[in-house]
């Protein structure tokens, strides 16, 4: 038997609000690059959004979230409100003064800067 | 009543198995608790960590072990 839990307790939700611009396709990115990198762990949105219990409690209970939206419009932030989901690290994209756009070819640059962005939000760069 | 603990097998999941056992007993409920450790079913209700506590098809906590009186008002007691 394993004396830790199969889930570090350190562990970071990382929710992206993936939507069809640039800046949403641009928060994706990050976020699996993000997982990839093992700074948090990619979480689905739309469970959180379609009221799923398990997604709407793994969120509520987490101790570690960031949460990146593309624009000011704020689909995720709406989401986990709508669910009474407390958020914690939050980053705009257009925030940080990356335009919104529809062109899904996405920029190696502005990942990266969401990557820097997201690990300031979370407090460890 | 059905009550899943799920979790792989580590310390925790297993603390969060006692509690809810030893809160259901001391409620004098006759839920039926079961524990979990099959991974697909465990990844089927979208649970990010481990231990969690699923009531009647509703998870309830995720995780973390829960108190014994948290168990308890889900019993409804």
């Amino acid at each position: 038997m394993a004396n830790d839990c199969c889930t570090p307790g350190g562990n970071t939700m990382i929710l992206a609000c993936s939507g069809g611009s640039n800046v949403g396709q641009l928060s994706n990115q990050a976020a699996v690059e993000l997982t990839r990198e093992g700074v948090g762990k990619m979480f689905c949105l739309a469970g959180i959004g379609g009221q799923l219990s398990g997604f709407v409690q793994s969120a509520r209970d987490v101790p570690n979230m960031v949460v990146i939206d593309g624009c000011s419009l704020g689909c995720a932030k709406a989401s986990l409100e709508q669910a009474r989901v407390e958020m914690k690290s939050y980053v705009v994209l257009t925030d940080l003064g990356i335009e919104k756009n529809k062109d899904l070819n996405l920029n190696p640059k502005e990942v990266v800067t969401v990557k820097q962005a997201v690990k300031a939000a979370l407090g460890i760069i | 009543m059905l009550i899943k603990v799920m979790g792989p097998g580590c310390k925790k999941c297993h603390e969060a198995e006692k509690v809810v056992r030893e809160a259901v007993a001391e409620a004098g409920s006759d839920a039926t608790v079961e524990y979990v450790t099959d991974i697909a079913e465990i990844a089927r209700q979208g649970i990010f960590s481990t231990p969690a506590v699923v009531v009647d098809g509703t998870v309830k906590s995720v995780g973390k072990v829960p108190s014994r009186a948290e168990v308890k008002t889900w019993l409804g007691k």
